[in-house]
Order: C-alpha cells, then structure tokens, then sequence
C-alpha cells in the first residue's frame, strides 16, 4: 500500500513535468514531441504496465484494508470520534473513490483517444506527430470539465497531504532527524503537485498560454 | 453539581442493548467519574433496579481495568489520565453525558459497559514475553543499556493494556498497543534475542483476532492515558518488515 503509494508519486511527478510543456509558448511543439516520445519509446511501454500494476496494487490493497477496518467495528459509537486527529487521514477511501473516478474520465478523455481513437496530426520538420497538445486544448476549453479537473485535483491534494507521510510511518522510516522534513514535504507536494496541474487548464481555460 | 447520563444497558453479549437516561444530583466537583457511577449504583440499588455494570480496579490509573468512552472520547474529555481519574468538575452543572462501552469487534460487550478485552491477554501470550528462565533478580548494571534505549523502553513500557487505542481508532486497530509490548522487548537486550518471532506472532495474532489495520490518523497516541508515542508503530513496521526479509531459519 505504501509503496505503491510513494511509487505512484514518482508517476505524479513525471506526468507533471510533461505536462508543464504545455505551457512553453511554441505552439505545443515541445510538449507533442514528448508526448511522442512517452507514447513510442518501448522501454516506457513497458514501464506503463508497471505503473498500471502499481495503481492495481494500491488500489486492492486500499479497498482490503477498508473493508477490514470497517468490519472491525461491527456496532458504532452514537458519539463519533471525537478525538482530534488530521481530517485529510479519516477520508482516504473517500477521496480515493474520487480519484479513481477522475482517473477513468481522465483516461477516456486523453489516454483511450490517443491510444485507439484518432486526432489530428502536425507536422514538425518532416516529422508527423499527433497532436496531443491540440486535443488537450480542445478539451479544455469545456467549463464542466476544467471545474471537474481542478476539484479533482484539490481532492488529490488531500489524499497526497495524508499519503505521502503516512507511507513513511508505515514502512517504518520514522527518525527524529527527518520525520519532521518528511511531514513538511508532504504539505508541501500536497500543494505544489496539485497545484501545477490546476496551472494548466486554468491558462488554457483562460488564453493564457 | 446534577447530570443527565445517556448509559448504554445491555443485559448479555447475547441480547441487543440500548441507551438508558439517568438522573444523578448533589455530585460534588471531587467526585470521579467512577464514583458519581457508584452513586448511581448506590440510587438503582436502593429502588430495586439493576445497577450499571461497568470494570474498575486501582481507581488511581495504573491497572488499566476501568475504561468507558465518553461523550466520544475513551477514558472521557481530559487528556492523559484514566476514567478513574476523571473528576467531575471537568463537566458543567446541567450536562448530559453519553457513557459508552469501548467498542470493537475483538472487545464484545459483555454487560452493559463491560467489555472482554481478553483478545490483549491472547496478543500477549502469542509472543509478549521472554521465554529465558529469569531465575533471582539480576544485578543492576549487570548487562549495560544505553540510556536512551533504557528510556524508550521505559516509556513504551507504560503501556496498561487499557485498550483506549483501540476505541479511539476509526479502524479499531491495536496498533499502538501491541507496537507498545514489541518495542518495550525489542530495544532491550533481553528481548532482543526473540524479537524477530515476537513481532511475527503478536501481528499474526493481532490480525487474526479481527483488529483493524493503521492508517496513521494517531487517534490512539492523542487518547493514550499513559502517553505511548506513534513511534512505537513505526518501530513495529521497522521489526516486522525486517523480520520478514531476514530470518535466522
């Protein structure tokens, strides 16, 4: 669970750093050529079936370890717990679910179409590449889906401040020299992370890149 | 000072049970918590009802016998200390306080408030001593411990065994607990020498009495009468996953 936590993490990182591209003022050039590059490069196809695992892994094991928790409890309180913990750790199931239903429209929208359907193509140099970085813009010039997006995202961002340092807990990297970097760190790509893929369709939304 | 007190009543683990109003008066601010119940028994008693069960020992916070979630919290609303040393002046003329059992699937009611908390006895016996003969007291200093072991040790050693972690716990996980009696024996050098078994039969054993899993929301360490870090957990991941990779067998 942690692991493929902290490994999906390291997925969130590259998606974002390509994504970002997109925001490089040259027509989406950059951003369609490592798009290309991501969706040729066979070392990276098979690494996609790695990451395919580790969503797999983590969301089993997350949908275990819940129906056990729940079971564990058969007759509730008529007070709910009252003592005080963080409020990003009690919904994890819960902004998991909305996670995963991102995902899936997420997929959909630009995975499935890239991968199956068909979209428009240009031309750099010779080279004919699909244009993703259009279909993206195209995508997101729909209000409902940019609000969706940016909830999602904001979900995300609770689900990642809780994650990230709980999986240190759990794998038992816990010392007094860098637990409270860890927690620090967590805080913070609960915010940054998030808030770079928020960036992009707000600009495009917007004309602004 | 008067209360109103919403008490959960059940007859046997058999029967289902139900939330019971009561009215108790003249409760002076000294009184404890368990004592105001006393004088609840003592008014029951007296107009021929049945009086409220509920488990207390020491009545000074160091059996871990007396239990009670109230008004959502184990042990009641003050930090740190046990039902029996809660007084009634941490509460308002004219309340109303709702007594529960501690519940969770491995703790079944057993009486009213009384819950089997036997599943902690079973964690133990699975691995929570040490199996060398221990002949006559040893001499201090005989075998040396740094200080800051000594001290972790001690402090995971103040576990009782109440089981507030567990009625804290959204999950109703015995985490910190049985993190508590792992860490107690692996920091020390007597315990070391069982330690990978240990954590391997206490968790085992843990999982197959129905607690629940931890996930980090640390409700048990801000519940905990004695204080037991969530460090202790960590501690406990460490051993386990280590025991797992690396065996002597």
């Amino acid at each position: 669970m942690a692991l493929a936590g902290l490994f999906l993490i390291t997925f969130l990182f590259v998606h974002l750093g390509i994504n970002l591209l997109l925001l490089v003022d040259d027509g989406g050039e950059l951003f369609n050529r490592a798009a290309h590059f991501m969706a040729s490069n066979p070392l990276i196809q098979l690494f996609q079936w790695v990451l395919f695992a580790g969503f797999i892994i983590h969301m089993i094991y997350g949908i275990i370890l819940q129906v056990q928790n729940w079971l564990a409890r058969p007759s509730r309180y008529k007070v709910e717990g009252y003592s005080h913990l963080s409020p990003f750790s009690k919904f994890m199931i819960h902004t998991a679910a909305i996670i995963l239903l991102f995902l899936v429209i997420h997929l959909v929208n630009f995975f499935f179409k890239a991968k199956f359907g068909h979209i428009g193509e240009v031309n750099y140099e010779g080279m004919v590449l699909e244009d993703m970085g259009g279909l993206v813009r195209a995508q997101f010039q729909e209000t409902g889906l940019v609000v969706f997006y940016i909830f999602a995202l904001i979900i995300l961002a609770f689900h990642l401040h809780h994650g990230f340092q709980s999986a240190f807990q759990s794998m038992g990297w816990n010392h007094s020299r860098y637990t409270p970097f860890v927690k620090i760190l967590s805080t913070l790509i609960a915010i940054l992370v998030p808030l770079g893929f928020i960036a992009i369709p707000i600009c495009i939304y917007f004309n602004l890149a | 000072m008067d209360f109103k007190l919403k008490i959960w009543r059940q007859k046997s683990a058999a029967v289902k049970g139900r939330f019971e109003t009561y009215k108790v008066s003249g409760i002076t601010g000294g009184t404890s918590f368990l004592e105001m119940l006393d004088v609840l028994n003592e008014e029951l008693i007296a107009k021929g009802e049945e009086p409220v069960a509920f488990d207390h020992d020491c009545r000074e916070g160091i059996c871990g016998t007396c239990s009670l979630y109230i008004n959502g919290r184990p042990h009641g609303p003050d930090d740190r200390v046990c039902t029996c040393q809660l007084f009634m002046r941490r509460f308002k003329d004219g309340d109303t306080i709702i007594i529960e059992p501690f519940r969770a699937r491995p703790f079944p009611v057993l009486r009213d408030l009384v819950v089997d908390r036997s599943s902690f006895d079973k964690i133990i016996q699975a691995g929570g001593f040490i199996s060398a003969s221990t002949g006559n007291a040893p001499d201090a200093n005989a075998i040396p411990i740094p200080k800051r072991n000594a001290d972790k040790a001690f402090d995971a050693a103040a576990c009782i065994g109440c089981g507030a972690c567990v009625a804290a716990c959204k999950n109703a996980s015995a985490m910190l607990f049985v993190s508590a009696k792992v860490s107690h024996f692996a920091l020390l050098p007597q315990g070391k020498v069982e330690a990978r078994e240990r954590v391997q039969k206490m968790v085992a054993k843990m999982d197959e009495l129905g607690f629940g899993n931890c996930t980090n929301t640390y409700a048990c360490e801000a519940e905990c009468p004695k204080g037991i870090s969530v460090e202790n957990i960590a501690r406990m991941n460490r051993e386990f996953l280590s025991a797992k990779l690396v065996t002597d067998k």
